[in-house]
């Protein structure tokens, strides 16, 4: 049964989190979203007016392709998170309390290794002088060492390396509730383990996996580090030029427009897919 | 408040024991140590990595010794990223460091901005040393840096591999260098259209114009696939040449001779077209409230002396003339060359700041 708040003392302890909230998301957003129409001073740094030559400059098809490039990326890392960590999840709650927890501590502590380390760690494991290439000459699959890196493939290995155990943590608690008498059912009722995992399991979950994706996918559009340490420059995402905007060219004023362009479109498609949702359930 | 005493306090103790400067021993004897230490230190920024270790452990203990300041050094990130936490910070009336060391592009743009304090020759009698053209100037007329150090960008090779010490940029453009080489990703850091308009078209006054940088950014599309790294993070590209991953590319020729000492099979060269001669100068953020240590500071890094020792540790080049320091001519050789150098074009960066970004980003991203 739902209680709903009636009085002003039951909505008084959502304001410490909306309060957090309004200090340290909404009111930084607003400023970024006022930088984003200033006027850059070339040469110099910026001074407050309220133009659209940022906005001008950032629709073009140069920007478009990396725009298009950087969310394809994110959404590719986010799939393939997904159907890495969906088996892996649901195999781990079956497993002994004991397992899990080492596990997950395991996960945790690859999920504090800062993106730096991750870079770096790959971009060695991925070079031709002490990577894993020499292993494979060794085993005599390769003929001799080569370099996989920089490379979209090593793009991709770091950040799905980056957000598995991610992934895997918001998929945990869906997965080890899920009850498990569904598949003893369709197991009773012959079908095979695949079979009912993909059969049972994964509709069962269907919005987990959704609301997953989508968390996976916002993740990894934020990540500029890994393609540029992992990556040729046809590889940086819009989130690398932003970088170079802010750090390098010391525009701020483009490179907040650039970034609220970034945010309203990862938005609008979070916005698209809980509303399909919604229908999905609806219907 | 007490968090930022607590910082400072832990951070000088740190910085004494590692520089086994006077700091320590404020540091290990108690409060009155580090509450002197506070009230006669500076924050001084330089270049993270061997650079900042060197200062750490050769100039900044001496300047400690020779006038009783202490120094909590700054590991700064390279380049303009500096300039714009400096510029940040200064806009909340923050100064992350007092005094920093700020390349020619950065000072430009400092300049521009007005985020730097004006300096007193007067109360700096040595950088009377500093050849003039060293000393940046605001449009008044008022002194905004002294030039610390310059270096050089020089052709760097990994010696394992290739054998055969390269001799010119051109080197960069051949067919046999494909996927060999790490260039520095940023039009205003790596100042390859010098380098190019120098090579190829004879001098940098092909520069002047947009449509003349196009021709030259033509001619630089041409080494895109030799490049195998476009790095920003010194770090990326020192791991690289020094296993031999990526065996060439264009790269500090200071911190490739401490690599070199160190033992790693690493060479810089000079080119005949001149290595890329850039400098680094003393500015101090507006928004610092230590003006006056930081001209003892200044004054005392103008000495000829110093500037000795720092090609001697830190391995660059002076900016006072040769003639006023003690290097010997190997010293000198190791740290500069005879060959004329390159200097970039830093008033292009400066007025076509915006479009020589856009351009070149489209040039090495496409």
């Amino acid at each position: 049964m739902k209680i709903k708040p009636r009085t002003f003392s039951d909505y008084a302890s959502i304001g410490f989190p909306a309060g957090m909230l309004m200090v340290f998301f909404v009111i930084p957003f607003g400023i970024m979203i006022a930088v984003s129409f200033f006027q850059r001073v070339q040469g110099a740094f910026y001074e407050p007016a309220f133009v659209f030559d940022n906005y001008a400059r950032f629709l073009t098809s140069f920007f478009g392709g990396i725009l298009g490039f950087s969310i394809g990326l994110a959404a590719l890392v986010a799939v393939v998170s997904v159907l890495l960590a969906f088996p892996f999840t649901y195999i781990l709650t079956r497993m002994a309390r004991r397992t899990q927890v080492v596990w997950l501590v395991f996960l945790l502590s690859v999920l504090s290794l800062s993106e730096v380390l991750i870079g770096f760690g790959w971009s060695t494991l991925l070079s031709r002088t002490a990577g894993i290439s020499n292993l494979l000459v060794a085993v005599g699959i390769l003929d001799k060492p080569m370099s996989l890196s920089p490379s979209f493939g090593a793009v991709m290995t770091g950040m799905v390396y980056q957000t598995f155990p991610y992934t895997v943590l918001v998929l945990f608690p869906a997965l080890s509730r899920l009850d498990p008498s569904l598949v003893e059912v369709a197991r009773t009722l012959g079908s095979g383990p695949v079979r009912s995992f993909l059969n049972v399991v994964v509709p069962a979950l269907r919005n987990s996996i959704v609301s997953t994706l989508i968390m996976v996918f916002v993740f990894a559009l934020g990540c500029y580090l890994l393609p540029q340490l992992l990556g040729k420059p046809s590889h940086w995402t819009l989130s690398v030029l932003i970088t170079d905007q802010a750090i390098y060219q010391s525009n701020m004023p483009f490179a907040a427009a650039m970034a609220v362009f970034l945010v309203l479109v990862s938005l609008s498609l979070v916005a698209i897919s809980l509303l399909y949702g919604k229908k999905e359930n609806a219907a | 408040m007490d968090d930022i005493k607590k910082g400072i306090s832990r951070r000088s103790v740190l910085a004494g024991i590692a520089g086994g400067s006077a700091v320590a021993m404020a540091g290990i004897a108690g409060f009155p140590g580090v509450v002197r230490a506070q009230e006669k230190s500076l924050k001084i920024g330089a270049y993270g990595g061997y650079f900042k270790d060197s200062f750490d452990k050769h100039i900044f203990p001496e300047f400690t010794k020779a006038t009783g300041i202490s120094v909590e050094s700054i590991a700064q990130p390279t380049g303009e990223a500096w300039l714009v936490q400096l510029e940040q910070a200064a806009r909340a009336g923050q100064a992350p460091a007092d005094v920093s060391m700020i390349s020619q592009v950065s000072m430009l743009r400092g300049s521009a901005a007005g985020i730097w304090a004006k300096l007193d020759p007067a109360k700096m009698p040595n950088i009377e040393n500093v050849m003039p053209s060293f000393i940046n100037k605001y449009d008044d007329g008022s002194v905004c840096g002294v030039g610390a150090v310059t270096w050089y960008i020089t052709l760097v090779s990994n010696s394992d591999v290739i054998a055969q010490a390269p001799s010119s940029w051109e080197e960069l453009w051949k067919p046999d260098r494909a996927g060999q080489l790490g260039l520095l990703a940023l039009v205003t850091n790596s100042f390859l259209l010098d380098v190019t308009a120098k090579t190829y078209f004879g001098g940098q006054e092909i520069l002047d114009t947009e449509e003349g940088i196009m021709k030259v950014m033509d001619k630089l599309a041409e080494l895109k696939d030799n490049v195998q790294l476009w790095y920003r993070d010194e770090a990326q590209f020192e791991q690289a040449l020094k296993s031999g991953e990526i065996p060439m590319g264009q790269y500090y020729h200071d911190v490739a001779g401490l690599a070199a000492a160190d033992g790693y099979p690493v060479r810089s060269t000079f080119p005949k077209e001149g290595g890329i001669n850039d400098s680094g100068s003393w500015a101090v953020s507006k928004a610092s409230e230590k003006l006056d240590l930081a001209h003892v500071f200044i004054d005392f890094m103008s000495q000829p002396e110093i500037q000795t020792l720092l090609s001697r540790k830190v391995g660059t080049s002076p900016t006072v003339a040769r003639a006023k320091t003690s290097l010997t001519d190997a010293e000198f050789a190791s740290v500069s060359s005879e060959i004329e150098p390159i200097i970039p074009r830093y008033d292009m960066y400066q007025q076509r700041a915006d479009w020589l970004s856009q351009k070149w980003t489209e040039l090495i991203v496409s």
